[in-house]
C-alpha cells in the first residue's frame, strides 16, 4: 500500500493521535459469491486441489489437498514455511484461490467470505490475536455467540464444563490471563457458534509443555463429541499421536498423508521432521 | 467566620465554575476517546463539529421560542438538543460516508485520516459560519430561571460577607453530564451493541469473524460521539455563550483532557476533563481574596494569581506535555504509547 510510505509512515508511531492497536487486516467489505453443492462422496470438508498466495503474489499452496472426517482430529505439519497456515487460510476464506475448491457438508463455499463461513459452520481460531483482550472472559463468550439469536447459556455452560478455570475467572479480562488459559478463552469463543467444524491454527505455540499436554486433552475431548477438529501443529510428534488423519506438507503441497501412526512409523517423515 | 469566607470565596469562584467547565471538557474528551478507540484516529474536527451541533441547537431554540414553546424554569435549548442531535448526527454519517469510508476501506493507516479530520475540520469551520443568523458573532441563547442561588440570596441566607452564585446553567451541566456518561457507561458495558463496539475497538478481526459488522458498529460511533458534541458544545454555550472561534480553541483542553486520562479509556476522559478545568481554573485565579480571609496579617504583593487569563490555553499545553513525558498512556492507562 502506497498509503504507508508517507513520510516514512512516522506519523503512525505517534500513539498520542493514531491508534493502531487491534486494527484489522480482513477485508469486511468483500462480498461473499454464491454456494454450489457438493460433490457425491465428499468428506465432511475437503480443501481440494487448493492453489493460490496472498494478494498477487506468488503461489504458496500448489495442488494442496486436505480433508476431515466427521469426529475425526486432523493435523496439518510440516517445516516451516510449508503452506501449514496458509492451507488453514485458504481453507477458511482469508486468502484467494487461483485453482481448486472448498466443500463443506455437502456445500461448495469456495466463494464465500470468511465471515460467512463462520455462519456456515466453521469455527476458526486464529493463531495470534484470537481473543479480545479487554474484554472479560465471558463477553468474550458473549462475542463468539453475537451471531446466534437463540439462547446460548447452555453452550456457554459446556464451554466452562470443558474449560473449568474460565468460570472462575469469568469476570476477569481475558487479556490478563496467561497464555495457556487465553487460548482457552479462544477456543471457548470459536465453540460459541456451535461450529460443525472447528479449525485451530497452532493452538499450542508459545504455551508450556504442560499446558499443552492440557490442551491437547481438551481437544480430543471435543472431538469425541463429533465435532470434526482441523489443526495446524509446529510440534509435530505431539500432534500426530492424536490424530486420525495427519498432513505433512512440503513446499505447499501434499507431502505424506495417513493416520498418525503410520507416518511416525514412515522413516523418511520421521527424519526430516521428527528428528530421529 | 474568615474560614468559612475563604470555602464560599473558593467554591464561587474556583469550584463551582471549574466543575461546570469540567463536565463539558469531560463530554467533549468522552467523544474523542471514543473515536480514537474506535474508529483509531484522534478526531480534530471534534470542537468545530461541536459548534456546528451547537449552531444547530441555536436555530431551534429560537424557532421553538418563536412558537412559544419553553421548559418552565430550564432552557429551550434543552428541547431542541434533540433535533440538534439527529441534524449533527446525519452530518457526521455524511463526512464518514464521503471522507473516511474511502480511507477505511482501503485501511489506510490512521495518519491519514488524521490529517483528512483535519481537512474536515476547516470545512466545518466554515459551514457552520455560513448557517443563517450565526456568523462568527457571540450569541447567548439561554433563557428560563437564571440563578438556582443568587448571591444576594446566599449572604441573606447565610450572613456571610462573601456570597455564592449557582447559575442554574452550572447546575443543569454537571446534571445533565451525568446522565450521559451514565447512560454511555450502561450502553458500553450492558448491551449487545455496545459490546460489539468494544470488540471491534479490541481486535477488528476476531469482531469480524464473530458475524459484527464493521461498518454499524462505526455508524453507531459516529451517532453516539455526534450527541456527545452537540451536548458537550451546547451545555457550553450555556454556561458561557456561543461563539464559533471558541470552540476551535477548546480543542486543545479537550484532547488534554482525553490523554491526560488515557486516550481510549472512557473513564479516564471523564477524570481528565475535571484535571484540566480545575488546573485551568485554579492556576489563573487570583487567590488574593481567599488569602486574605485566611491570612488576615499578610499583605501579599500581588493578586496571587499563577497566569494571567490570556495565558489559559497554556495550562492545558502544559498538563499535555507533561503527561506525554512523563506518563504516556495516560491516568487510566489508555492505549496510547
Amino acid at each position: 500500500m502506497s498509503d504507508s510510505d508517507v513520510f516514512g509512515g512516522r506519523g503512525n508511531r505517534d500513539a498520542s493521535i493514531t491508534n493502531t492497536k487491534g486494527m484489522g487486516t480482513l477485508d469486511g467489505t468483500r462480498r461473499s459469491g454464491p454456494t454450489g453443492p457438493g460433490h457425491a462422496g465428499d468428506p465432511f470438508l475437503i480443501g481440494e486441489n487448493m492453489t493460490g498466495g496472498y494478494g498477487k503474489g506468488p503461489d504458496i499452496l500448489n495442488n494442496c489437498t486436505i480433508s476431515v472426517e466427521k469426529g475425526e482430529i486432523a493435523v496439518i505439519v510440516g517445516p516451516n514455511g510449508a503452506g501449514k497456515s496458509t492451507a488453514m487460510k485458504a481453507i477458511f476464506g482469508m486468502l484467494d484461490l487461483r485453482q481448486g475448491s472448498v466443500r463443506l457438508n455437502g456445500r461448495d463455499i469456495t466463494a464465500l467470505n470468511p465471515q460467512d463461513r463462520v455462519k456456515a459452520g466453521m469455527g476458526f481460531v486464529p493463531q495470534v490475536n484470537n481473543i479480545f483482550p479487554s474484554m472479560s472472559v465471558e463477553e468474550n463468550l458473549e462475542m463468539g455467540a453475537f451471531i446466534r439469536d437463540d439462547d446460548f447459556r447452555g453452550t456457554m455452560e459446556q464451554v466452562y464444563d470443558l474449560f473449568p478455570i474460565l468460570r472462575d475467572k469469568r469476570r476477569q479480562a481475558a487479556g490478563e490471563l496467561s497464555g495457556g488459559q487465553r487460548q482457552q478463552v479462544a477456543v471457548g469463543r470459536a465453540l460459541m457458534t456451535q461450529p460443525q467444524l472447528l479449525m485451530l491454527d497452532e493452538p499450542t505455540a508459545g504455551v508450556s509443555p504442560i499446558v499443552m499436554d492440557e490442551l491437547f486433552d481438551r481437544i480430543i475431548e471435543i472431538a469425541r463429541t463429533g465435532l470434526p477438529v482441523l489443526m495446524v501443529e509446529q510440534n509435530a510428534q505431539q500432534a500426530m499421536n492424536i490424530a486420525d488423519k495427519a498432513y505433512v506438507l512440503v513446499q505447499g503441497a501434499n507431502a505424506h498423508t495417513g493416520t498418525g501412526k503410520e507416518l511416525m512409523a514412515n522413516d523418511e517423515v520421521r527424519r526430516t521432521f521428527l528428528g530421529g | 467566620m474568615d474560614l468559612l469566607n475563604a470555602l464560599v470565596a473558593f467554591l464561587n469562584f474556583v469550584f463551582v465554575p471549574a466543575a461546570a467547565y469540567g463536565a463539558q471538557l469531560a463530554l467533549g474528551a468522552l467523544g474523542v476517546t471514543l473515536i480514537y478507540g474506535i474508529l483509531r484516529f484522534s478526531n480534530f474536527a471534534h470542537g468545530d463539529t461541536m459548534a456546528f451541533g451547537t449552531a444547530i441547537v441555536i436555530l431551534f431554540t429560537w424557532g421553538f421560542q418563536s412558537l412559544g414553546i419553553s421548559l418552565g424554569p430550564l432552557p429551550t435549548a434543552l428541547l431542541a438538543l434533540v433535533p440538534g442531535i439527529a441534524v449533527t448526527a446525519l452530518l457526521v454519517l455524511g463526512v464518514d460516508r464521503v471522507v473516511y469510508r474511502f480511507y477505511r476501506a482501503r485501511k489506510s493507516p490512521p495518519i491519514i485520516l488524521v490529517m483528512a479530520s483535519v481537512g474536515v475540520m476547516f470545512v466545518m469551520n466554515g459551514l457552520t459560519r455560513m448557517l443563517p443568523y450565526i456568523g462568527v458573532n457571540e450569541i447567548r441563547f439561554d433563557d428560563g430561571a437564571r440563578f438556582v442561588i443568587s448571591v444576594r440570596e446566599f449572604r441573606d441566607l447565610t450572613g456571610l460577607t462573601e456570597g455564592l452564585a449557582l447559575r442554574s446553567t452550572q447546575l443543569l451541566t454537571v446534571v445533565v453530564a451525568v446522565l450521559v456518561v451514565a447512560a454511555l457507561f450502561w450502553f458500553l458495558n450492558r448491551t449487545r451493541s455496545g459490546k460489539a463496539m468494544r470488540a471491534y475497538s479490541d481486535n477488528e478481526d476476531l469482531a469480524l469473524l464473530s458475524g459484527i459488522d464493521p461498518e454499524r458498529v462505526v455508524r453507531q460511533t459516529w451517532i453516539i460521539a455526534a450527541a456527545l458534541m452537540t451536548i458537550a458544545g451546547t451545555l457550553y454555550g450555556l454556561d458561557k455563550s456561543f461563539k464559533a472561534f471558541n470552540y476551535f480553541q477548546i480543542l486543545l483542553p479537550i484532547f488534554a483532557a482525553a490523554i491526560v486520562g488515557g486516550l481510549g479509556s472512557p473513564l479516564g476522559a471523564i477524570a481528565g476533563g475535571f484535571i484540566v478545568a480545575f488546573s485551568e481554573v485554579a492556576i489563573t485565579y487570583p487567590w488574593v481574596k481567599v488569602a486574605g480571609y485566611l491570612f488576615p496579617d499578610w499583605q501579599p504583593g500581588g493578586l496571587l494569581q499563577l497566569l494571567s487569563t490570556e495565558y489559559k490555553f497554556a495550562v492545558s499545553f502544559i498538563i499535555l506535555i507533561v503527561v506525554l513525558l512523563f506518563r504516556p498512556t495516560g491516568l487510566f492507562r489508555g492505549k496510547s504509547v
